[in-house]
């Protein structure tokens, strides 16, 4: 019998082909549907919170798709949907610098003062 | 000392640190997760099909209506998954090409048919059962994205195993019609479940990559040994028989001993000789082909209403003026 030693990174699959370098064919159709971030308030008196992404047309067919995908067993009593483009990100790069104000001012944490122990409440 | 960002890389994922997708990432954790997450994509989509053929012909209404419940779910499945995918510089319309190309691989258990109702409560118990196995780890992996749609991948199947089940205990408590034909069923649906987990561990010897980088967290041995042990207990409460003269209790070992797995078959299936993939191929690449009118209608509806908002903001604010 023919031996085979393959990769598998994950059950059965195999790993011939379809990476993305190998595959960037140019020859997918480029006319997808926008992509839209999709926002969950899970019960009244949370902040709705993002659950994942999905394409559509537009905003009203997102709404829908949300609803189809993201609450079928009632996870949610109110939907946001934003196109992703819309989306402004810090950068991971500056995130050090980004946050460094923070870190260094632990004054701001009640822990940092040190009163007596006969003093209650507070 | 200087640490390279390889160093710093994996120092992340030795803390558990989460990768997230604008995080820096070698290129080849990048392609490894685009072409694991999307053949997970597939898997999930294509899975649709065998039991799609039964929606139909289901026997009451009750069934039906699970039925469909658990397809919608995979649906959303490969959702959740594609979606994880893209974060990563892979577009949705280019893994769907891979899939219809030809190109791309998914789960080889698909490329089996549905040949009577009891295979409807295999492929729950069984089939869902073995990507339980897989997935529940994989809601630890070390990609943020992929991680969180495991999570909620997880959550939705486990109804998927427990309605494959109860429909199979039915059966198996009804005429001696119905058992032979459950019995039929698990007979055909165990070894290809087994090689769900993908071929023995010292034939995949690249998952040790997949292991550091805190991909992959069980091998492919690991996971079929612990599906082998929970399914060998609860085939008993179903009073069947799995197909195989070799399972046995190992007391020393504290697990079930099981035969030889063809993977003469498995590479053949792969290859794509399996009984159904030019089917399932096909009935994918139709639905794909026969859906395009409704993508063009509705992509030409959203041009036409903006284009008609942004008409009517410009009357207006001529108003204004
Ligand atoms: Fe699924
Ligand atoms: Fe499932």
């Amino acid at each position: 019998m023919q031996t085979f030693i393959r990769k598998m990174f994950y059950g059965d699959y195999g790993e011939e082909k379809n990476t993305a370098s190998e595959s960037s064919s140019g020859n997918a159709s480029t006319n997808e549907w926008p992509l839209w971030e999709v926002f969950i308030r899970s019960k009244q008196g949370l902040d709705h919170k993002h659950v994942g992404s999905l394409h559509a047309a537009d905003a009203v067919m997102a709404l829908e798709n949300a609803r189809d995908v993201y609450t079928r067993r009632g996870e949610g009593v109110s939907i946001w949907i934003v196109e992703s483009k819309n989306i402004h990100a810090s950068s991971p790069d500056e995130t050090a610098a980004l946050f460094e104000p923070a870190n260094d001012k632990i004054y701001r944490h009640p822990s940092f003062y040190d009163l007596p122990d006969e003093l209650k409440h507070m | 000392m200087e640490t390279s960002l390889e160093e710093q890389f994996q120092q992340k994922i030795d803390q558990e640190i989460k990768i997230e997708p604008k995080d820096w990432m070698p290129e080849k954790y990048r392609q490894t997760l685009i072409r694991q997450i999307s053949q997970h994509a597939h898997s999930e989509v294509v899975g649709m099909l065998p039991e799609g053929n039964w929606i139909t012909r289901a026997p009451s209404l009750r069934r039906k209506a699970i039925l469909l419940a658990k397809i919608q779910d995979e649906a959303g499945h490969g959702l959740y998954l594609y979606s994880a995918a893209e974060t990563l510089g892979i577009s949705r319309d280019e893994m769907y090409h891979q899939l219809h190309a030809g190109n791309a691989k998914y789960s080889s258990i698909f490329n089996y048919p549905t040949l009577t109702w009891a295979d409807m409560g295999a492929i729950g118990w069984l089939v869902d059962g073995a990507a339980i196995m897989n997935q529940v780890p994989l809601c630890r992996t070390s990609f943020g994205p992929y991680a969180r749609a495991m999570v909620r991948v997880c959550k939705e199947e486990s109804f998927h195993q427990r309605q494959g089940f109860e429909s199979l205990w039915v059966l198996s408590k009804g005429t001696d019609e119905q058992k032979r034909m459950c019995q039929d069923a698990i007979n055909r649906w165990w070894w290809p479940c087994l090689m769900m987990f993908g071929p023995p561990d010292d034939e995949s010897h690249n998952t040790i990559q997949s292991m550091q980088w805190k991909i992959k967290r069980f091998s492919n041995d690991e996971l079929r040994q612990k599906f082998v042990d929970m399914i060998a207990e609860q085939i008993k409460i179903l009073s069947m028989k799995l197909p195989d003269p070799d399972l046995k209790w190992n007391e020393e070992k504290k697990h079930y001993d099981y035969g030889k797995i063809n993977w003469e078959e498995f590479w053949q299936v792969l290859k794509g000789n399996g009984p159904c993939n030019k089917e399932r191929l096909d009935t994918r690449k139709k639905a794909w082909d026969d859906g395009a009118w409704v993508r063009d209608a509705a992509t030409a509806y959203a041009v036409k209403k903006s284009n008609n908002q942004l008409n009517n903001s410009n009357s207006v604010y001529a108003n204004l003026h």
